[in-house]
This record gives C-alpha cells, sequence and structure tokens, in this order.
C-alpha cells in the first residue's frame, strides 16, 4: 500500500489535472453555499458554476500545446484531452445557461442540479484524459454516476423516473461488460496503462488471436457503444432522452457522448493499433447499422425529444464512420463533429426548452404547428440547427460531415460513404417534417407559452455562432483537431 | 471595380437580405420596393458583362477572382475562385435579368409573410449566381445546396394546395442526387492530389478537367455527377418532382424554377460532368440521349392530356430539357451552341408562360383550362402576348424558339444521334399540339362560363413585366448572333478539349491501367 501511495506520489503533477480539477472544487464548493441559500434560490448556483466552467476553460486553454503527464502515466493532459475538454465545458455551459428557469418551471427549483453537472463534466474530463484503464473507469462512473441521478431529476414524474431507472439499470450493466474486458485485457498483457498494453500486444504477435484478447476488446467495445448509443447496444436511448429533464437530454447528446467517443478511441488507438483492421471492420458494420436504424425509426417518430434521440443515434453512426477511417481526416473530424454537434444539437433542445410547457406534452410534431410564425426567432433559430443536423452548407454539420466522409474516402471506403450520405439523405424526411409543421402548417391553438428568459436566448445564440463559424470558417477549429490527434 | 464584379453581383442580394430583414413586418410594399430595387441594381452590376467583347474572342475565365478560404494544414484547400465565360456568361444574365421580373410578378400575387418572400428571394438569386460563377467544386456544391433552402420554403409556404409534398418532394429528389454527387467531389479530390495536382488549387475545376482518370472510374464519377445533374434538369425518368413543384409554387417561384433553377442541371453537364469524365461522356452518350429524347415526346405528350394550364406548361419543360440535353450531348457546336441558346429560350418563354398562367389565376382564381375560353374578346392586350409567348415555346420562325430547336436538331443530326435527332423532331410538332390546344380553349371562340365576361385586361404593371420577355423573343428569334458568338469560342473550346481527350483514350485503346486506389494511409 505504501508502495502504490510512494509510487503515484512521485509523479504528482497538477497541471495535468487542473481543468477537472476546478470544475470538481467548484461543484463541492457549490454543495457547501448551496446549504446557506434558501430554498428554491438557484440563481447564484448557475453564475458559480457558469464561472468554474469559465476558469476550467481558461485553464485548458492557456494549457494548449503543453503536454502535461502525471500521476504514474495514469492521466495525461495533451491536445487530445484538451479539445474534448472544450467540448465538455461548452455543453455543460449552454446546458446550465438553459436550465434554470425550466427547473422553475416545472417546478423543482433544486440547486444540486448544477454540481452534479459539474461533477459530469469533470467525470468526461478523466475519461478525455485518462491514459490507464483505471482513470478512464473511474471518469465514466463518476459521469455516469451524476447522469443517473440528473436523468430522474424530476422525482414526481413518472416519465422521469422510468428515464432515471433503464439509464442505471442498462448504464450499470454495460460497466460489467466494459469492466469484464478491461480484466481481460489486463490478464492478459499485465498492464492497466493503455501504452503498455499496446506495445506488449505489439510485441507478442500471438496475442493478437488470443480468445482472451479478443474477447476483452469485444466487451471493452461493447462498454463504449452502450455510452455512444451504437446499434445495437441502442436501445435506452429514446427512453432516457424522452423521460430526462430536456437540458439534461442536450447535455447527454453532447458532453458524455463526446467523452465516450474520446476515451474509446484513445483505448482503440493505444491499445489495439494491432488489431486495426479486425476493429474496423466490426466498426464498418456497426456504423452502418447505427446510421440505418438511427435514421429510418427517427422517422416515424412523433415525439420530438424522441425524434432528437434516434437522430443522435444516427449522428453517432456518422461520428463510426471516421474511426472506420482510422486516419487523420477521419480522427479530426471525429473531433470536429463532436463540437459541432455540440452547438448544433444543444442549441436544437435549448429551442425545445422554450417551446414545451409545463410537463412537456406539446413538443410533439402536432404541437409545433405554425410555431414559426408564432415565435419567429425560436422558428429561425431551430431551421438553423435542423438544417445543420442535415448536414447543408454553410453549416457545422455540413463541414463535419465533409470531414468524416472525406476521411472514409480517403481510406478507400468509398461504400460507407455512399451509404453514409445516403442515410444523409434520409435524414432530411424527419428533419424536414419539423419545418413542415413549423412554417407550412396554421397554428392550430393558441400558444401561451412561456416568456424567453435571457440566459436560454443567450445559449441559443451562442449555438448559432458556434454553427455558422464551424461551417463557414471551420479552418482554425479543424486545425486545432488536427493538432489534438496523437 | 471589375476587380470585384462577380463577387459584388452575387452578394449584393445577401446585404439586400440583410436590409429587407431589417424592415418592419407590416411595411409590406416598402419590402417589395426594396427587394425590386435591389435586383434592379445586381442587373445593372451585371450588365457590362454582357457588353463584354472579350466573350466573343476568348474561351478563357473573364473577371476571375481567388482568394483562400478554408485551408486545413495539408488535409484540404477551398478556395473561393470564381469567373465567367462564354458558357456561364448568359446564364448568368438571365438570373439577373429574370429576378426583377419575378420580383415585380409578386406585387398582389404574395401578401402574407412578404418580408420572409423577399428574404429568401434575395438568398436564392445569390446562390443562383454564385453557383453560375463557381470554379472550385467544393464552392459550387456549397451555393448549390443553398439554392434548395429558399425554394423548399416558397414551395412550402407560399405554395398551394399540396404544397408541403410538392416541397418535401423537390428537396429530397435534389438533395439524394447531390449528396452522391459530393461523394464523387471527394474522390476526384484525392485522385487529382495523389495524380500530383498541387495542393493549393483545391477543389479547381480547369485542374481536375486536365486528369487522366482512368475509363472504369469516369464510368462511376460521372455516374454521380449525371444522376445529381438529370434530377435537376429533370430528365425522364427523375422529372417527377417537376410537375408537383411547378404546379404548387407561387408564380415568381415557378418562374425562378423554370428560367434559372432547371438550367443548374443542364448547365452542370457543361461545366463539369462532360469536362471532367470526357471518356465516360462517350459511353453514356447513346443511353442520356435516348432518356432525352424519351422525355421530349414523353413530356409533351403528357402535356396534351393536361386540364390544368400551370401542368401543361411545366410538363412542357420536360419536353424542353429533353431538346437541351439532346443538343448538349451531339458534342458539336451547332448543338452545343443551339443547347446553351435554348437554355435562355426556355427560361424566357417559360418563364413568361408561367407569369401568363399567374395572371389567370389572379384574376379567376383556378387554371382548370375548361373554366376558361374566349378570353380574347375581353383581355386583347392578354391575347397578344400569350400568343406571342405560345409561338416562341413552340419554336415558330422568327421567335427565340426556333433557332434553338433548329441548331439542336442540325447539331443531333450531324453527329452520331441521326435517328434521335428524327424521332425528336416529333416533339416539335406535338409541341404546337399541346400549345396551340390549350390557347385555343382558353383564349379562342365564345365566351361559356360567364365569370368570364369582366376580366380586366393587363394592367399597366403587369405589360411592363412581359416587355422585356417579348424584347428578346423577338431579338433572338431574328438576332441570335448577339448571343451565339459570346458563347461559341468557350464552346468551341470546350469541344476540342474534350474530343482531343477521347482521341487519345481511343488510340491508347484501353490498355487496362493497373487499378488505381486512393491510398489507405496518410
Amino acid at each position: 500500500m505504501e508502495n502504490l501511495v510512494q509510487i503515484a506520489m512521485q509523479n504528482v503533477n497538477f497541471a495535468a489535472i487542473m481543468p477537472s480539477l476546478i470544475v470538481t472544487c467548484f461543484g463541492m464548493g457549490l454543495l457547501l453555499i448551496n446549504v446557506f441559500l434558501p430554498r428554491g434560490t438557484t440563481r447564484p448556483a448557475v453564475w458559480i458554476s457558469l464561472i468554474g466552467l469559465v476558469v476550467a476553460g481558461i485553464s485548458v486553454v492557456s494549457g494548449w500545446g503543453n503536454p502535461q503527464y502525471g500521476f504514474n502515466d495514469a492521466v495525461a493532459m495533451d491536445n487530445y484531452a484538451a479539445f474534448f475538454c472544450m467540448i465538455f465545458l461548452i455543453a455543460a455551459g449552454l446546458t446550465i445557461l438553459m436550465s434554470d428557469d425550466y427547473l422553475t418551471r416545472e417546478g423543482y427549483p433544486v440547486s444540486e442540479y448544477y454540481p452534479l453537472i459539474l461533477f459530469a463534466t469533470a467525470g468526461a474530463m478523466w475519461m478525455a484524459s485518462g491514459t490507464d484503464m483505471m482513470t478512464i473507469f473511474l471518469g465514466l462512473e463518476v459521469m455516469s454516476i451524476s447522469l443517473y441521478v440528473l436523468a430522474g431529476f424530476f422525482r414526481g414524474q413518472v416519465r422521469s423516473n422510468e428515464a432515471g431507472l433503464k439509464y442505471f439499470l442498462l448504464g450499470a450493466f454495460s460497466t460489467g461488460f466494459l469492466l469484464y474486458g478491461m480484466a481481460l485485457i489486463y490478464g492478459v498483457s499485465g498492464s492497466t496503462k493503455l501504452a503498455e498494453i499496446g506495445i506488449y500486444l505489439n510485441a507478442h504477435a500471438s496475442l493478437l488471436s488470443n480468445p482472451m484478447t479478443l474477447a476483452g476488446l469485444v466487451l471493452l467495445s461493447i462498454g463504449f457503444l452502450f455510452k455512444i448509443a451504437a446499434a445495437p447496444f441502442h436501445m435506452w436511448t429514446p427512453d432516457v432522452y424522452e423521460g430526462a429533464p430536456t437540458p439534461i437530454t442536450a447535455f447527454m447528446s453532447a458532453g458524455p457522448k463526446a467523452a465516450a467517443f474520446a476515451a474509446f478511441l484513445r483505448i482503440m488507438e493505444y491499445c489495439f493499433f494491432s488489431l486495426k483492421p479486425e476493429w474496423t471492420m466490426m466498426l464498418w458494420v456497426l456504423a452502418v447499422a447505427t446510421m440505418i436504424i438511427g435514421n429510418v425509426i427517427a422517422i416515424s417518430q412523433t415525439n420530438l425529444k424522441r425524434m432528437l434521440a434516434y437522430s443522435s443515434i444516427a449522428h453517432a453512426g456518422y461520428a463510426m464512420v471516421g474511426m472506420v477511417a482510422a486516419n487523420e481526416i477521419g480522427y479530426s473530424g471525429i473531433l470536429f463533429y463532436m463540437l459541432a454537434y455540440t452547438f448544433m444539437n444543444v442549441g436544437a433542445f435549448a429551442v425545445l426548452v422554450l417551446a414545451g410547457k409545463k410537463g412537456e406534452d406539446n413538443l410533439t410534431l402536432e404541437g409545433f404547428s405554425g410555431f414559426g410564425f408564432k415565435r419567429p426567432f425560436l422558428g429561425v433559430a431551430m431551421t438553423i440547427f435542423l438544417f445543420s443536423l442535415m448536414g447543408l452548407p454553410p453549416t457545422a454539420g455540413f463541414a463535419g460531415k465533409f470531414y468524416i466522409f472525406a476521411g472514409a474516402v480517403k481510406a478507400g471506403y468509398i461504400w460507407l460513404a455512399v451509404i453514409g450520405v445516403l442515410n444523409s439523405a434520409v435524414s432530411l424526411y424527419y428533419y424536414l417534417r419539423v419545418m413542415v409543421y413549423m412554417y407550412f402548417r396554421e397554428p392550430n391553438e393558441d400558444f401561451a407559452w412561456v416568456a424567453m428568459p435571457a440566459t436560454v436566448v443567450l445559449s441559443i445564440v451562442i449555438a448559432i455562432l458556434g454553427v455558422f463559424y464551424l461551417g463557414i470558417i471551420p479552418g482554425e477549429v479543424m486545425e486545432f483537431a488536427k493538432q489534438a490527434i496523437f | 471595380m471589375t476587380d470585384h464584379l462577380l463577387s459584388l453581383m452575387t452578394f449584393f442580394p445577401l446585404v439586400g437580405m440583410l436590409i429587407v430583414l431589417f424592415l418592419p413586418r407590416e411595411a409590406d410594399r416598402l419590402i417589395k420596393t426594396v427587394t425590386l430595387v435591389v435586383t434592379i441594381i445586381v442587373f445593372l452590376i451585371s450588365l457590362p458583362l454582357a457588353f463584354d467583347d472579350v466573350f466573343a474572342t476568348s474561351s478563357a475565365m473573364q473577371y476571375t477572382e481567388f482568394a483562400h478560404w478554408i485551408s486545413i494544414g495539408q488535409y484540404f484547400q477551398m478556395n473561393y475562385n470564381v469567373g465567367i465565360d462564354g458558357i456561364s456568361l448568359w446564364l448568368v444574365m438571365l438570373t439577373t435579368f429574370i429576378m426583377p421580373i419575378a420580383i415585380l410578378s409578386t406585387w398582389h400575387a404574395i401578401d402574407k409573410n412578404t418580408k420572409g418572400f423577399m428574404a429568401l428571394a434575395l438568398l436564392l438569386e445569390t446562390g443562383m449566381l454564385g453557383a453560375f460563377i463557381a470554379l472550385d467544386l467544393f464552392l459550387f456544391y456549397v451555393f448549390w445546396e443553398l439554392m434548395l433552402v429558399p425554394m423548399y420554403f416558397m414551395i412550402g409556404i407560399w405554395g398551394g394546395k399540396n404544397r408541403i409534398y410538392a416541397a418535401i418532394k423537390f428537396f429530397l429528389f435534389t438533395a439524394v442526387g447531390s449528396l452522391l454527387m459530393l461523394v464523387a467531389i471527394l474522390y476526384v479530390y484525392y485522385y487529382s492530389i495523389q495524380a500530383g495536382v498541387p495542393f493549393d488549387n483545391g477543389f479547381s475545376v480547369a485542374h481536375f478537367a486536365q486528369l487522366d482518370i482512368p475509363a472504369h472510374l469516369q464510368t462511376w464519377l460521372f455516374a454521380a455527377f449525371a444522376f445529381s445533374f438529370a434530377i435537376k434538369v429533370p430528365m425522364f425518368p427523375f422529372h417527377t418532382w417537376l410537375p408537383d413543384a411547378h404546379t404548387e409554387a407561387p408564380t415568381a417561384g415557378s418562374v425562378i424554377l423554370a428560367a434559372i433553377l432547371l438550367k443548374m442541371g443542364t448547365y452542370g453537364y457543361v461545366r463539369f460532368a462532360i469536362p471532367l469524365f470526357p471518356e465516360a461522356t462517350q459511353q453514356f452518350i447513346p443511353f442520356l440521349s435516348f432518356l432525352a429524347v424519351v422525355g421530349i415526346i414523353y413530356g409533351a405528350l403528357v402535356a396534351m392530356m393536361q386540364d390544368d394550364v400551370k401542368k401543361l406548361v411545366a410538363y412542357s419543360s420536360v419536353s424542353h430539357l429533353g431538346f437541351v440535353m439532346l443538343g448538349i450531348f451531339a458534342l458539336n457546336l451547332q448543338g452545343l451552341s443551339g443547347g446553351m441558346l435554348q437554355m435562355i429560350n426556355h427560361g424566357i418563354s417559360t418563364g413568361a408562360l408561367f407569369l401568363i398562367v399567374g395572371f389567370l389565376y389572379e384574376r379567376r382564381h383556378t387554371r382548370l383550362i375548361a373554366e376558361f375560353g374566349g378570353l380574347s374578346k375581353v383581355m386583347p392586350v392578354f391575347a397578344t402576348i400569350f400568343l406571342i409567348v405560345t409561338f416562341s415555346s413552340i419554336g415558330l420562325p422568327g421567335t427565340n424558339g426556333f433557332v434553338g430547336e433548329f441548331l439542336i436538331l442540325v447539331g443531333a443530326f450531324e453527329s452520331s444521334l441521326r435517328v434521335f435527332a428524327v424521332v425528336a423532331t416529333t416533339g416539335v410538332i406535338l409541341a404546337a399540339v399541346y400549345m396551340l390546344w390549350m390557347f385555343q380553349r382558353v383564349m379562342m371562340g365564345k365566351i361559356t362560363n360567364p365569370k368570364n365576361e369582366k376580366l380586366k385586361d393587363l394592367s399597366a404593371r403587369e405589360v411592363v413585366i412581359m416587355l422585356p420577355l417579348l424584347l428578346f423573343i423577338f431579338w433572338i428569334g431574328f438576332y441570335p448572333n448577339t448571343f451565339l458568338e459570346k458563347m461559341n469560342p468557350s464552346l468551341e473550346n470546350l469541344i476540342q478539349q474534350v474530343k482531343s481527350k477521347q482521341q487519345i483514350s481511343m488510340m491508347i485503346d484501353h490498355v487496362e491501367p493497373s487499378t488505381i486506389r486512393v491510398a489507405v494511409n496518410d
């Protein structure tokens, strides 16, 4: 035991965990402060957590290009981690901005909500910066447990309870797979460090066909594929996304999904580069299945939250195409796409936050009839996000898809790219249908909706700016994404 | 000034759109006036192009502009690379010329959400002009997709009864084709990088055209491009979106759609598909010419049986664009210049026909042929104009349609497409049948429906809308050289370039090159 502590303390390097440390400290401080605030006062928590995110963001940005390793190589704050940390911070920030008035409207003005988001963000950061199976697992658990609570946050609502419980049960199950996979890989290689595993496997070619290695690879993959909601492990997504509070759905679809991609991609590249042909083949099949299932089922949805849930499955499929391509453009395409997706999807959910009535029974297509004319700003915003989700220029979604499919074409996966764009074509239908209801139909009821709180509008405006910035001049961010990959 | 003439012309509507967006919602007339002024200014900006004699002597790109747009390390280089030559000149002029007319036609027709309509129309103009001047395939793709969005909303919000179906169909058809084209664009790009085209050139069409892409690859790439453009033209059997979109769109939307958007498809063949993949073009010519002729006959026959005037005009477009495609695939100067000229003609005469249908609809709120009859008695001015446009659409000598169709048929007859030319000629006869029959039922005879007795003749505004179109119907009809002489150098250059490549490939006699794949590793 002493020995372990010594090993760890030798390599203490707080710079390597600075962003997550900041976020965690703010989260814990917020828990203490909340005790002294009167019940129902949540405004201070919003601002404190936003400050925490901004400070963490500054530490991420200032550490760019200066990778920090520490804790006996269990953590690496390299550009790769930094890029993803930025995504988590943006996702968390936009989520917090849109949450406050929503919680009040739904009758749960509880300020513990914000520390939970901060902890989930910290967990995601450890997943992205972890270079040891244990760090990644720790991050995954911190993130997931916070999300289980957040998904079931509206404890009086049956749907929210269902979401929390379902996410918890299935999530725990998938974590079991993940852990089993990690154990098998440890058994094969005798290490939990990603780099050491990779070197060991590469040096012992006979191990590559060992059933234990392959089983470990498959089980590990299942754990992550569950988190990114890839088919056939996507079943939880629609129910959880529909039942969870809308801002939490937005957060889950952006931050944690990106975190799972971050850890998945790092493990695949670090540990299993010797098995690349095998796992790209596996992901090829799963990417196609994920895109098709997500897009086709989304067509038949009438609830917007559910539709966006299926669409988010499809988008995970597009990102997986980048992993299959397994070249520089594909990988940096994934990073870019995750950022683009954060802006467009969180933005779309922010519009839903404002469009909903208490209880959110009206988030159906029918409920959106004439929305565009009654709420011009929200209508235009939603239209922009939908076009971006479709992948039309000049939006972030187009740039993202362009790079990912370019990666696939460059790697010679022409058919995968063709399947991908055809899937985009399928997705046009259900995104267009939202606009059909918003603009082409007469409003069928009087709109008596909530006012437009400045914070939510701010999050929408930031998302719109992000969508156009990444769409019209993507060069700069893509350059960062390029520097970020291994 | 002339350095950035094309950019100024392309992006001025966008500035206009921003102005319109800041006007008060209720100021209906003000919004329309501002939009009209903006489109007229754009036309004036573009006017020097039409008088520039350089096009008559040089086949090179003029007024070129070049700037790096997106640079990502060694991954991509996208450039803002625009220019204009004899091929795009008249299409650009047609666009800037039709837009004010289309806007003027909305004066009474559009009364709800005027602001939205005008903003979309201006956005559309930027998209169309950009697509015609883009010399970088990536840039072209961006403008090409940009055109979809405004037209989708125009049909969907201001359209007729069945507008939702029509709008979605229009969007899906076009987008599916263009997505496949995107993959092909990426493939050509990586091929060009591998073949040693300097990275800095990005997606430059001129450089792609110099590549020697192996024949079997060309087949696939051409298929992807041709599919996308065939939907847009539209060629039989991908035309089914067109009657719906045309019929449901508001008058201004139909005019823009018919006059300009359809030309994107035919222009795409001339500018991209044929020069980039000359050998594949050779393979596909019989097949595509067959589809073109089927389109001519089929479109004409279906048009004959329509009971709705607007649907009739829509199907006549299928027939007319079949002629354009036939001319293009003749791949000789007569055919190509006829095809290019017929694009302009179709823009003018079909645009005029949609305006005429719009006048009728505004008066009677119906477009069924059976509801009319004997209108020439109460609307003499209208009858005269309608008759001239009808003649132009049929292709009567002295009007623009005759020159275009004649050149196309001569070109096709002199090429390998002789049989197709013979069959296509019946299309001219069928055009006379459906147009004259329609004209007879709507305008001639006695007034049978009492509702038609008190119809007002054209107002001054409506005559002003039609006059410029009539002017060009006769101008092109009597002196087409104004237009032909400026497009011929570019077309000759194109033909020569394509033929020489085809000959080289025939001399090599298909020594199957080792399968060239784009590298797996970076």
